[in-house]
């Protein structure tokens, strides 16, 4: 079996350890630990942000264009009008600085 | 017989109940699973590959992140753990969710908790609020329709983006990073968010200059949850639902 089929099943269980996890683990506990379930409350933008920022800084015009335009559209609309409205300028601004 | 003919018809009913609140979640996730195909390609993915891991992972955020990561040749273990990170969240929803769906039997909690997604668990909770039963039968409308379309959409995705010339011209290569600072933005109401991301920036940055990819994920994922544990509890707002 190739690598990328073991990722894709251990990645797989990997996920699914953590969807029945926390019914199986967590609900036997009468509470968490406040310091723990701050640490994982952050762990999404965490583990988001390491993706953005690097890519960020490393970028070019266009890139830093579309970033603030879905940071601004942040503002007003959701997930889905951030993203249309980030690619929609990076497209563009392609054309024109490459 | 009648007896039996109403509850057929209920369920029927439930289950429709179900598809009609998954319509808006399938909608909003279409793009991204033809983009998750169309990256996983990019990323030297088969079409096959990018179809079993929408189908066995069924997680958006954790595929496109296994997909960047593979595509920078990081270790596999690590691209593993990834996924796991991006998904671990889902362990709070587990918790959350087993309070109301603990009287299923067992094989149908196992399934439940294959298709539990962010919006899942967030429409769930809705309906359990709102004091109604969270059913197999509704649930299973809810979550089955997200679970097909997304894998459907994933290997057009994938043949499609086979098709595309210049993916640089439609930017398919920032395409995530855009996503991503769309999903952090999205987290933006949780206490804690701007130090969080501050210190995850920073400490990613660095890491990317000093080690190198990909410890800077790891290194900056590590930063943001070890601030958010240091400081004093009442600053994190714990206690309150995500």
């Amino acid at each position: 079996m190739s690598t990328t089929l073991w990722i894709i099943i251990a990645g797989a269980i990997a996920t699914y350890l953590t969807r029945v996890g926390g019914h199986l683990v967590i609900s036997r506990f009468e509470n968490i630990h406040p310091r723990v379930e701050a640490g994982l409350n952050a762990v999404p933008a965490a583990v988001l942000t390491t993706l953005v920022a690097p890519a960020a800084l490393s970028a070019g015009p266009a890139e830093w264009a579309a970033l603030v335009v879905t940071a601004l559209a942040s503002l007003r609309g959701g997930l889905m009008a951030m993203f249309l409205a980030g690619t929609a300028v990076l497209i563009l601004a392609r054309q024109f600085v490459g | 017989m009648a007896v039996e003919a109403i509850s057929e018809g209920s369920a029927k009913s439930d289950f429709w109940d179900g598809v009609r609140l998954s319509m808006p979640v399938v909608v909003a996730s279409a793009p991204f699973a033809l983009l998750f195909g169309a990256i996983a390609v990019d990323n030297g993915f088969s079409v096959l590959e990018a179809f079993l891991m929408s189908a066995l992972v069924f997680g958006g955020a954790s595929q496109m992140v296994g997909i960047e990561l593979f595509g920078q040749h990081v270790a596999p273990w690590l691209i593993v753990l990834s996924i796991f990170a991006v998904n671990f969240r889902h362990v709070l929803y587990s918790a959350g969710l087993g309070r109301r769906i603990s009287h299923w039997p067992v094989i149908q909690q196992a399934l439940g908790y294959f298709i539990m997604t962010d919006p899942q668990y967030a429409v769930a909770e809705a309906r359990a609020a709102s004091g109604k039963a969270v059913g197999f039968v509704w649930y299973l409308g809810l979550g089955l329709p997200v679970y097909v379309f997304w894998v459907v959409e994933s290997a057009l995705g994938a043949v499609f983006g086979k098709l595309i010339p210049d993916t640089h011209a439609l930017g398919i290569d920032f395409l995530l990073p855009i996503y991503f600072l769309g999903l952090v933005l999205g987290f933006r109401k949780r206490p804690l968010w701007l130090p969080v991301v501050m210190a995850s920036a920073v400490a990613s940055i660095i890491a990317y200059k000093t080690v190198g990819s990909p410890w800077h994920v790891s290194i900056g994922a590590v930063a943001g949850m070890l601030l958010a544990v240091i400081l004093p509890p009442h600053h994190s707002g714990v206690g309150e639902r995500p």
